[in-house]
């Protein structure tokens, strides 16, 4: 038997109705510390109603939200991500009229208590530079520094959002669909990368490209209609006869 | 260096200026400068789109004429207290309306500034439908005389220079640079652990502070202060200025509001005749100048030279 904070996230009879419809119902979901756990399902399972609920970008109808065995239910999002649970959107979200280093040195301004001052010149924050090169360096974006996000090709997008979450060294990251709309070329070094900061951290990720998933997940949990399914390895959940109608039910691309 | 060149340029372009145009031309200007600032800081920068920014211009020129008219305040504390004063407004304005965006921002702004418009009517210091008249211009430090149109003029322009500079560090800061990211995607910020409102309520509170500065000295400059100054007239010719000099680069709006200002200027002549060509200008510019005067020049001739 496990204690309960050898899970760094954990749902509990999480559930949000729209109206009557309950896009999530009763998830219940432990994330193990230091672990690649995926949440897959087909199209509208309510995968990142999930992610919406764990950060508390929507409030869940009941059901409680656990962050190291702390209850974060009560919490605002801006709150939840302080605590270290850092979520990425499923679209693309960069700040495209910012530079790659504006971009992660928002994030860092995150914790330094600088983000108010309209008072200072930039150069009062410029030790954020540095790190930001640094973290731009790591997902491979080194000489892009002053190229806008808008003008960054798709997968380097989603390589600058990665760095963005990093900057704030969460504990718990939540990455919805990094893959997505990728071509073959880019989603090999977004895997490996994504393989490479799990060092040290927990990672939930949502992903349709079951290879991916296979590579980097030892734990999938699997969505749908608002509900789990089955919980396993890749081995059984892909070999789980109710999974496998599941997909044929709800096909279309993957 | 080409910057200082600029620089000193300017200055001295900005010191001859009143001996050879029309000082009152000048100032208003100027005024307009400063006010197209403070709404480029919010919509330019913070993606807030204020119906209802007249009532900042507006209520400041009232509370800078009474104070010049019934006080001994010498003109320097009357403007900066009615710039005060209008970021107190702005402050509350925030608190009612930054948790909403878009659309939902703009009306409740417009709707505040019906508000504001109203009470201001009724209100016993302001004069009713006249509006307050012949207002004095106290002294500056209450010793040096203002009342010459040269005199006031320089006042004036040490007011805006100082309030484009505070636009520009506020742009240039970190507060600034959180603020554009709020711009370009306020749930990535929010999930980044920021509370948004909060900026949006700073940025309105330095907003409705530089437009009130800009309003306080047009009571001065025009020594009379009107309902029309808070009207949505005003709020409209705002957006179109800062429209027609370009969205998102900080000269763009300052460029706007002195062409509109010249071009009003001409077109007094003209009556009625003055709003279709207002009109058409707009469509032109819409048109063919899809990114603002500044912005099309930008895009066209500028090289992307980022440091
Ligand atoms: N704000 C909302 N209001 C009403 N219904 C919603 C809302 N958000 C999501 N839904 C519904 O909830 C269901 C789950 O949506 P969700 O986006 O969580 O699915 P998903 O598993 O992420 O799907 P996809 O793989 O397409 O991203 C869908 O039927 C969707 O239409
Ligand atoms: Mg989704």
């Amino acid at each position: 038997m496990s204690t309960p904070t050898d899970y760094a996230l954990e749902a509990r009879g999480l559930t949000k109705s729209f109206g009557g419809f309950h896009a999530v119902k009763d998830v219940n979901l432990k994330v193990r510390r230091g672990a690649i756990h995926a949440l897959i399902g087909p199209n509208g399972a309510g995968k990142t109603t999930c992610f919406n609920l764990l950060t508390k970008t929507l409030t869940p109808t009941s059901g409680q939200v656990l962050l190291d065995g702390q209850d974060i239910t009560g919490l605002r999002s801006a709150q939840v991500a302080r605590l270290g649970l850092v979520r990425s959107f499923q679209i693309s979200a960069t700040f495209p009229h910012l530079t790659c280093l504006e971009n992660i040195r928002v994030a860092l301004q995150s914790s330094q208590g600088t983000a108010f001052r309209f008072w200072r010149s930039l150069g009062s924050i410029k030790a954020l530079n540095e790190p930001a090169r640094a973290l731009l360096a790591q997902v491979g974006l080194a000489g892009q520094e002053d190229t806008l996000a808008t003008e960054l090709s798709y997968g380097k997008k989603r390589a600058l959002e990665i760095a963005t979450t990093l900057a704030l060294d969460p504990k718990v990251m939540l990455l919805d669909e990094p893959t997505a709309g990728m071509g073959h070329e880019d989603i090999a070094p977004i895997t490996d990368l994504i393989r490479a900061v799990s060092a040290g951290r927990t990672i939930l990720i949502v992903e349709h490209n079951l290879s991916v998933v296979s590579s980097l997940c030892e734990r999938i949990t699997v969505l749908q209609h608002g509900e789990v399914l089955t919980e396993g390895t890749y081995d059984e959940v892909s070999n789980d006869p109710e999974v496998i109608t599941a997909y044929m039910g709800g096909v279309d691309d993957e | 260096m080409t910057r200082y060149a600029l620089f000193a340029l300017f200055a001295v372009l900005a010191v001859l200026a009143p001996f050879q145009i029309y000082p009152i031309l000048l100032m208003t200007i100027l005024c307009f400068v400063v006010f197209a600032s403070s709404f480029n800081l919010l919509l330019g920068y913070a993606g807030l789109l204020c119906f209802g920014h007249a009532m900042f211009f507006g209520t400041a020129a009232y509370l800078s004429g009474w104070m010049l008219k019934h006080t001994a305040l010498s003109i320097e504390l009357c403007f900066i207290l009615a710039a005060l004063a209008m970021a107190a407004l702005g402050w509350l304005v925030g608190l009612i309306s930054a948790r909403r965006g878009g659309i939902q921002f703009a009306m409740i702004t417009l709707a505040i500034s019906q508000f504001v418009y109203f009470l201001l009517l009724r209100a016993p210091f302001t004069g009713g439908e006249d509006g307050l008249q012949r207002i004095p211009r106290s002294a500056l430090f209450g010793v040096f005389d203002v009342s010459s149109n040269v005199a006031l003029y320089f006042v004036v322009l040490v007011f805006s220079v100082l309030a484009i500079a505070l636009f520009y560090r506020i742009v240039h800061s970190p507060f600034g640079e959180v603020l554009r990211a709020i711009r370009d995607n306020e749930d990535r910020v929010e999930s980044l652990g920021f509370q948004p409102e909060r900026f949006k309520i700073l940025a309105l509170t330095l907003s409705a502070g530089l437009a009130g500065l800009a309003g306080a000295m047009k009571a001065a400059v025009f020594q009379i202060a009107t309902l029309h100054d808070l009207s949505f007239h005003v709020s409209g010719t705002i957006i179109f200025m800062t429209l027609l000099g370009g969205l998102g680069t900080m000269t763009g709006p300052m460029v706007g509001a002195a062409l509109i200002v010249l071009l009003n200027d001409e077109l007094a002549q003209f009556g009625e005749w003055a709003l279709i060509i207002q009109g058409t200008v707009f469509l032109a510019v819409i048109l063919f100048f899809r990114k603002g005067v500044v912005g099309e020049i930008k895009a066209r001739f500028w090289k992307p030279a980022k440091s």
